[in-house]
């Protein structure tokens, strides 16, 4: 049952104390927030403070040059091409590829670093595309920008890398939503490394997470693929 | 003519074999689009406002600061003020903007007034939850409570199950877009066919007609994506609105507390038996939540193994953890659960082996009593059972403990109405159509490999239109009844065009249609191979005119599906006493489900099962704080799925071949997820010694039982 005026109530959390933060959000949110049978709330979509501060203290980069909050015209280097675009600061990676780019194979599930769907490799290295901001791999100081490599660019339409093939021959996918988060790990994993175990793919895939339960077809997937990979198809 | 029924098997080419699924390129190469990543031009991104209380009234809702934010299209009240909200995460205003980020500022803007309402999120007493109680079912069956005081052995014990959620990696939601009066909604969605007719009576179009539900692919459903939703009327109302499309996605947060949550259900059971195992009398008082309007229904316990003297009292408890929807296999998980650990304790009690106890009574599972027997048999070999099975307790020195457990269970799987055109064109090209959906468990696979068997052809030649509700209408996904249905009308459709072809041929090769049949790419005469046309000189035949046939699922009983499976499984865990944590070593699952089509994709169901069983036996729970009513979980941090490295091996063997294949085409999505809880959580218990009452078997719940039992 629902106590009233429970100081560990987070729905009392002081004014006080809020407003030594100085958060615009979180001190409306607070302001509005009644310690009776009545209360309002600005409401805040959890999991996006950050972004929001984004909003209120414009950025500042290497230059000295103030730029945001509105959109910033950047360039990305995506799977060997360089592709212009006018986002906010605040836009994440995934964001970028998929709203402004339409480049959806990355998707959107956790959106917060844990789940691995939004996988794709910058750098020769794998990531998760919405723990990154797009400006932060944007070219800058006529300097190119990091080398993006989404799924998509794995092979031309109608082909399939070896990785992906391997995960169909498996039928390491159900749904398939986690798939192109997958098979993009897998990718740059098996580039630096060709000879893995089973048990290596259990740590090596450890960061996706799939709901369907394909795991035991990704796991043969991995080693097939390497195989593959090895003799010289892929 | 071509007979409609299935051939037997070792006839065919394609069916029963292993088979690639047909959209698995489109996949694992990332360029199928999911409902999520439909863009189209003039796109709007919608964002929802949620309750961030379990119980409260709406009071007020001001949006005039939000409208006037940069971006904004459209507004749409979702929960009008003097309505209620029911948990966490209940939609109350739904905005439209140019971009994402800007509908989230948006929605920030938006003032809500709530009072608080006093709200209930436990549901571990019901007791003490007061007047949020229903009693929904009280039967008696013989004389338990006789039975019970004479038994010779009687075992105590309460079991259960939490609420835990879906957890569809694509979001629940839509990209809806109008073109005057005609809407298309790009849903996520299991249910394609159904969705106009929802949308129609919600007055969102003029008539059911006008509206086009487009879902090639979606990403996940297992039980919540039934309907259009409040979230898929409110897109369509801001799109016709803005007069731009929308896409509106539930966030992750939003999709953990308001998109679906299996029921839980707790059990105080009491169960007798003879010294050598035989079952006399059952007693139990369950409960559990289905949210605050008691959905879920009361269990029919105990489960599979129908001990005839039995009493049984469920209450369902109202509570505003979270909205109940379908979960794979509504009920039978939890009912499993109660039921196996119950019998699996009484056979310790009487220091039996409780595969011998399962045998013993297994004539009390019914009709399919020969088939569990098998199944279990047959799980015992892969599991090597009667060689590791220790009684209760693992007396190997050490912290590591290791136990095996076993469970049975049922589901019906009989297929649901189902529509399918089948056309054949002049210049060889097969086309099937039909409403339904593939929610990644194979039915676009299933559909064409009945097709291109039927035809004598290779799987390449046919194409399969599924994911449009422009397509013949077929039923919802759920229940396992997808793959009978689809199975039963592809089948008759393509038989029916076959014969229409047949007759087209027969004079050209000096036969009656009747002597013909369609095999290896050919039309040829039964039994003389060497009078035959190719299938495309065949169709050439046509002239001008393609074939179309339709096929239908036959009411009530058809000749080409049937339902009712069993299935057994067994576990074997390692726990480790001084952290608590609990390790599936090994999953057997042994799985009849009638004649299989594609079995590559049905044992994918299986392991998938088994991996999603796991994941709710030892991680899943909706975590909710008594205090604020809120979920305290709902992102993928803290409310865990199992990662490819968190369980050791998994075996699935498919029962087919004679006794199995006859019955016809039965749905498989539900019944492997049904044991794994039980039959880890009694592996657990032989593990260590002691009964872990609940799952998810999480190791605070572990440790707690060790020390309760003291184990030696």
């Amino acid at each position: 049952m629902t106590k009233q005026n429970d100081p560990k109530d987070p729905e009392h959390s002081s004014k006080e104390e809020n407003k030594k933060k100085g958060g615009l959000r979180r001190r409306d949110f607070v302001k509005l927030v009644g310690g009776t049978g009545v209360a309002a709330t600005a409401q805040a979509l959890a999991g996006h403070t950050l972004a929001s501060a984004a909003t209120t203290m414009p950025e500042v980069v290497g230059s000295g040059k103030v730029i945001g909050p509105g959109p910033v015209a950047m360039t990305l280097r995506i799977n060997g091409e360089a592709k212009k675009l006018a986002v906010e600061p605040r836009v994440t990676l995934l964001d970028a590829l998929r709203n402004h780019l339409d480049l959806t194979a990355a998707k959107k599930v956790c959106d917060r670093g844990t789940c691995g769907a939004c996988t794709i490799i910058v750098n020769g290295k794998p990531v998760y595309s919405c723990s990154v901001l797009a400006i932060d791999v944007a070219d800058h100081d006529g300097k190119p920008g990091a080398d993006i490599r989404t799924i998509e660019g794995l092979a031309p339409e109608g082909k399939l890398h070896a990785v992906s093939a391997s995960f169909v021959d498996n039928d390491a996918q159900q749904c398939g939503f986690c798939t192109p988060g997958f098979v993009m790990s897998c990718k740059a994993y098996l580039d630096s490394h060709r000879n893995p175990t089973v048990e290596e793919v259990k740590q090596a895939l450890g960061g996706n997470l799939c709901r369907c339960g394909t795991y035991l077809g990704v796991r043969n997937a991995v080693v097939q693929a390497a195989m593959t990979m090895k003799g010289g198809r892929a | 003519m071509a007979d409609y029924h299935w051939p037997p098997t070792d006839k065919c080419s394609l069916i029963g074999r292993r088979i690639s699924r047909l959209d698995g390129p489109w996949k694992s190469s990332g360029r199928i689009k999911y409902s999520y990543d439909v863009n189209r031009p003039n796109m709007l991104h919608g964002k929802m406002v949620f309750s961030p209380y379990a119980h409260a009234k709406v009071v007020s809702i001001d949006t005039s600061a939000a409208e006037k934010m940069p971006g904004v299209k459209a507004v749409e009240i979702m929960t009008e003020p003097g309505k209620e909200v029911f948990w966490e995460g209940h939609e109350v205003v739904a905005i439209a903007a140019e971009t994402e980020e800007q509908a989230r500022d948006a929605a920030r803007r938006i003032q809500i007034r709530y009072e608080k309402l006093p709200h209930l999120v436990s549901d571990a007493a019901p007791d003490k939850a007061g007047e949020h109680t229903k009693q929904l079912a009280e039967q008696t069956d013989g004389n338990p409570d006789q039975n019970l005081q004479q038994a010779e052995v009687v075992s105590e014990g309460e079991y259960g199950s939490s609420v835990i959620t879906h957890c569809c990696l694509e979001a629940h939601g839509q990209v809806a877009e109008w073109d005057g009066d005609n809407l298309t909604m790009y849903a996520s969605t299991q249910n394609v066919s159904g969705i106009p007719g929802e949308l129609a009576k919600a007055n969102i179009v003029t008539s059911a007609d006008k509206v086009r539900v487009l879902t090639p692919v979606m990403g996940g459903g297992f039980g919540s994506k039934f309907g259009a939703d409040t979230w898929g009327l409110a897109c369509a109302r801001l799109a016709k609105k803005a007069g731009r499309p929308v896409k509106m996605m539930l966030e992750r947060d939003q999709e953990l507390m308001a998109a679906g949550a299996r029921p839980s259900m707790y059990a105080k059971v009491k169960v007798g038996a003879k010294k050598d195992g035989t079952l006399v009398g059952w007693a139990s008082e369950s409960w559990g939540t289905g949210g605050p309007d008691a959905q879920g229904g009361a269990p029919n316990l105990p489960y599979v193994v129908r001990i005839p003297d039995r009493r049984v009292r469920h209450t369902a408890v109202l509570t505003n953890i979270g909205p109940a929807r379908a979960w794979r296999a509504p009920n039978h998980p939890q009912m499993c659960v109660i039921t196996m650990s119950a019998l699996e304790d009484l056979a310790a009690k009487i220091g039996m082996d409780p595969l011998d106890l399962f045998q013993k009574n297994i004539q009390m599972t019914g009709q399919l009593a020969k088939t569990y027997s098998a199944e279990l048999e047959k799980a015992a070999e892969l599991m090597d059972w009667k060689k590791k099975w220790h009684p209760r307790g693992d007396k190997a020195p050490g912290p590591i403990k290791k136990g095996l457990g076993l469970s049975i269970h049922t589901w019906g799987g009989a297929g649901h109405p189902s529509n399918c055109n089948c056309t054949i064109q002049p210049d060889g090209s097969v086309e099937v159509s039909l409403g339904s959906q593939d929610l990644g468990t194979g039915t676009r696979t299933v559909i064409g490999i009945i097709t291109a068997e039927t035809m004598g052809l290779p799987l390449e030649a046919v194409k399969v239109n599924i994911g449009d509700s422009k397509y013949p209408a077929d039923g919802a996904s759920g229940g396992s009844t997808t793959v009978g249905g689809v199975s039963s009308s592809t089948r008759r459709a393509a038989t029916a065009a076959l014969n229409q072809l047949l007759e087209k041929v027969a004079p050209s090769l000096s036969a009656q249609p009747d002597d013909l049949e369609a095999v290896d790419g050919q039309i040829r005469v039964k039994g003389n191979p060497s009078k035959a046309i190719p299938w495309k000189q065949a169709c050439a035949k046509l002239g001008t005119s393609p074939i179309t046939a339709a096929g239908q699922r036959q009411r009530g009983n058809d000749d080409l599906i049937s339902s009712g499976v069993g299935g057994a499984q067994m576990a074997e865990v390692s726990v480790d006493t001084e952290t608590g944590i609990v390790h599936v070593d090994k999953l057997v699952a042994v799985q009849d489900c009638g004649l299989v089509i594609d079995l590559k994709t049905a044992e994918s169901q299986v392991y998938g099962a088994l991996i999603m069983g796991i994941t709710y036996s030892l991680f899943e729970e909706k975590i909710m704080d008594e205090q604020t009513g809120r979920c305290l979980n709902a992102d993928l941090e803290f409310y865990k799925l199992a990662g490819i490295g968190d369980f050791g091996d998994i075996v699935v063997h498919m029962m087919t071949g004679p006794g199995y294949d006859e019955r016809g085409v039965i749905g498989l999505g539900e019944p492997p997820v049904v044991s794994p809880g039980a039959a880890i959580s009694n592996a657990v218990a032989n593990a260590i010694g002691v009964r872990v009452p609940t799952i998810p078997l999480t190791p605070d719940k572990v440790l707690a039982a060790l020390e309760k039992g003291a184990v030696a």
